[in-house]
């Protein structure tokens, strides 16, 4: 996974982040993140707890159990563009990766929506945002 | 300049003043090359209030409680609805005896021992956020210079000096050498030629051998003079063994690791250059002199519901969080500053485009986590005073205490700072996983770590339970379509915090929107 596209990447998170917040000076950390199952408990847990049961006062959503990942276009979508007060993971996550933690939602936490989801998905959506910004 | 009959500069800028008022001379002063460094010129002058004339406002954070203290020093009457038991928002500190509940219900209980604190929100000041330093001059918080700048610290890459943390000034003297000798070697191969004339050439020259510190052949070597900047084997002495033995360099390739210039361009950053400064004894510091200042007026432990609002004025609904009680307040105007994050809790009765904007910020979540040692090894045995150590592991970063150095007894330091992925990654853990962390990755840099550790606090910003993030975190494109919106009062409600500012997550931010907030409504009284 070294190289320049892992290079690339970094630089890219550096460029996301507001230059002039308060922030740690630190390098960009790279993170192992293997499979849907690493990135759910390493990244989404934290704000989406454990049990993917969102905030007490629903303010974070629970994923657990939620009709709205029935079509994984819609959960592939908040992840690339954030929403409300969650960030834009399109710069932090590869597609790989956002493919793997949307289809292990949504085949946990009393979830089975076993239909796959793909990393060509996400670049096909990631496309189409990237489009209407513009 | 030796023209008599131009006006001088100063000349000029009166009459500017006189013509155009205080915003023209603001903007000639910029032009000129004064100020520039704030947009903040003294504080709001709101006169000719109407009797009676009355603003509650939500939050009794910064932006909050500066918005309150000017209302009320203009003549409105003011109360605030605060969510918390205590004020200052993110501005606060934790020291022994506080705990702290985690969205998931998790609690952690500090044990710092008396005058140990962490800050887990905002920490240092920029001596050019003049909002925020104007308040706390005014109001005698004792400030003390926050250590950004520690030439001591470690910078620490995985992939780069063998795993083996380096100072920053070794690395960064080292990467200044290494680059001049490559561009000494591009002008001297004629490469830039058509960039440069003759006398650039030889000015360039001689600006690289001094700046690079380059021997007579344009290489960067190991030598005692580049030693006068990364530091010796041998220092210098005294007497008999006096004479000071040079320190050998790091590669060009290690010190192109992205860790080295990365932390050199941090310190180059606006917000981050020396001077800055932090309350003496915690950042709540304060958050508790505006309380003070503003005097009786907020009703703590209240949630707000709802805001309606009328052509006549805003009524906000909240709850009492002890007793479950329902309550009404009204007043003519209101200043919101809930957080975004959380905002969709409350029912606001705003216009489309605010709702729109209101939804469209994301937030950052920030973790920290203080550590408390029961010595300060960190000054004793490796020479470092305050500032910080880089590492591209988790914890990303590490700050040393910035007050009562050379002190005996435990001593709490920053042993973690993350963000982005990092951070969610040390908020997924429980307490006692970010702090195993936290030793586990701070021992590269300090071998004394699990022999002096005592005990720590991880704040993960993502789950505090009144924020649920840190700051906010503007994209360009929201930014463009909805910042606006979502700074200007919405009949007779308008929001102020960090996140309606260019200043997102500084204090400064928050007290300038805060200003601004209650200058619309005041302008708006005034027309009316």
């Amino acid at each position: 996974m070294r190289g320049p596209i892992l290079r690339l990447g970094a630089l890219a998170i550096l460029a996301a982040t507001p230059a002039l917040a308060d922030s740690p000076g630190g390098r960009p950390v790279k993170i192992a993140l293997p499979d849907g199952r690493q990135v759910y408990d390493q990244i989404c847990a934290a704000c989406h707890l454990d049990k993917a049961q969102g905030s007490p006062d629903g303010t974070v959503p629970a994923l657990a159990h939620n009709a709205k990942l029935a079509d994984a276009h819609y959960p592939i979508t908040v992840v690339m563009k954030g929403q409300g007060g969650m960030p834009w993971f399109s710069e932090m996550l590869t597609p790989a990766q956002v493919a793997a933690v949307v289809g292990y939602v949504r085949t946990h936490f009393d979830n089975s929506y076993a239909d796959p989801v793909a990393e060509a998905d996400v670049k096909r959506i990631a496309a189409a945002i990237k489009g209407s910004e513009e | 300049m030796t023209d008599s009959t131009a006006p001088s500069r100063r000349d000029l800028l009166t009459m500017i003043g006189k013509v155009g008022g205080a915003a023209a001379m603001y903007q000639a002063m910029t032009a000129l090359g004064h100020a520039a460094e704030t947009q903040f010129t003294g504080p709001p002058v709101l006169s000719g209030a109407k009797p009676g004339a009355s603003v509650i406002v939500l939050g009794a954070g910064l932006a909050g409680m500066a918005a309150a203290y000017e209302l009320q020093k203009a003549g409105y009457s003011v109360k605030i609805l605060e969510f918390q038991d205590r004020p200052g928002g993110r501005n606060y500190s934790l020291r022994g005896g506080d705990s702290f509940t985690e969205s998931d219900g998790t609690v952690q209980k500090v044990q710092f021992a008396p005058g140990n604190y962490i800050n887990p929100g905002p920490w240092r000041i920029p001596h050019h956020h003049k909002a925020l330093l104007h308040y706390c001059r005014e109001f005698g918080v004792a400030l003390e210079p926050f250590i950004q700048l520690n030439h001591n610290g470690f910078i620490h890459s995985t992939e780069a000096f063998g795993g083996k943390p380096m100072r920053y000034k070794e690395v960064a003297t080292d990467f200044k050498g290494h680059t001049s000798e490559l561009l000494a070697k591009a002008v001297s191969a004629r490469a830039l030629d058509d960039r440069l004339s003759a006398e650039d050439k030889e000015k360039l020259m001689e600006a690289l051998r001094n700046w690079g510190v380059l021997d007579k052949n344009m290489a960067y070597t190991s030598s005692l003079k580049v030693s006068a900047q990364r530091g010796y084997d041998q220092a210098p002495g005294g007497g008999r063994n006096g004479a000071p033995t040079p320190s050998q360099m790091a590669t060009l390739q290690d010190v192109l690791d992205p860790q080295v210039w990365t932390a050199m361009s941090f310190y180059f950053s606006y917000v981050m250059q020396t001077t800055m400064f932090q309350p003496v004894g915690g950042m709540d510091m304060i958050g508790k002199a505006f309380a003070k200042k503003i005097g009786k007026i907020v009703t703590y432990n209240a949630r707000a519901m709802k805001v309606a609002q009328s052509d006549k004025g805003v009524t906000v609904s909240y709850k009492d969080v002890a007793t479950g009680q329902m309550h009404d307040v009204s007043a003519d105007w209101c200043v919101c500053t809930i957080p975004l994050s959380i905002i969709s809790q409350v029912d606001m009765q705003v216009s489309p485009a605010l709702k729109a904007a209101m939804k469209a910020v994301p937030y950052g979540g920030h973790v920290k986590i203080g550590m408390e040692f029961k010595r300060r090894f960190w000054e004793e045995d490796d020479n470092i005073y305050g500032g910080h150590s880089f590492t591209d592991q988790t914890i990303t970063q590490l700050s040393y205490p910035n007050d009562r150095m050379f002190g005996q007894g435990p001593a709490v330091l920053l042993g973690a700072f993350a963000r982005d992925l990092a951070g969610f990654q040390l908020a997924s853990m429980t307490p006692q996983q970010r702090i195993e962390t936290a030793l586990k990755q701070g021992e590269v840099f300090h071998p004394q770590y699990r022999k002096e550790f005592l005990s720590g606090v991880s704040v993960p910003w993502s789950r505090v339970p009144w924020i649920l993030g840190c700051t906010s975190a503007w994209s360009e494109e929201n930014r463009k379509a909805h910042y606006k919106n979502l700074v200007t009062l919405d009949n007779r409600v308008v929001l102020a915090g960090e996140h309606a500012s260019y200043y997102g997550g500084w204090m400064e931010g928050s007290i300038l929107s805060g200003i601004d907030a209650i200058t619309q409504i005041h302008e708006r009284t005034q027309a009316a």
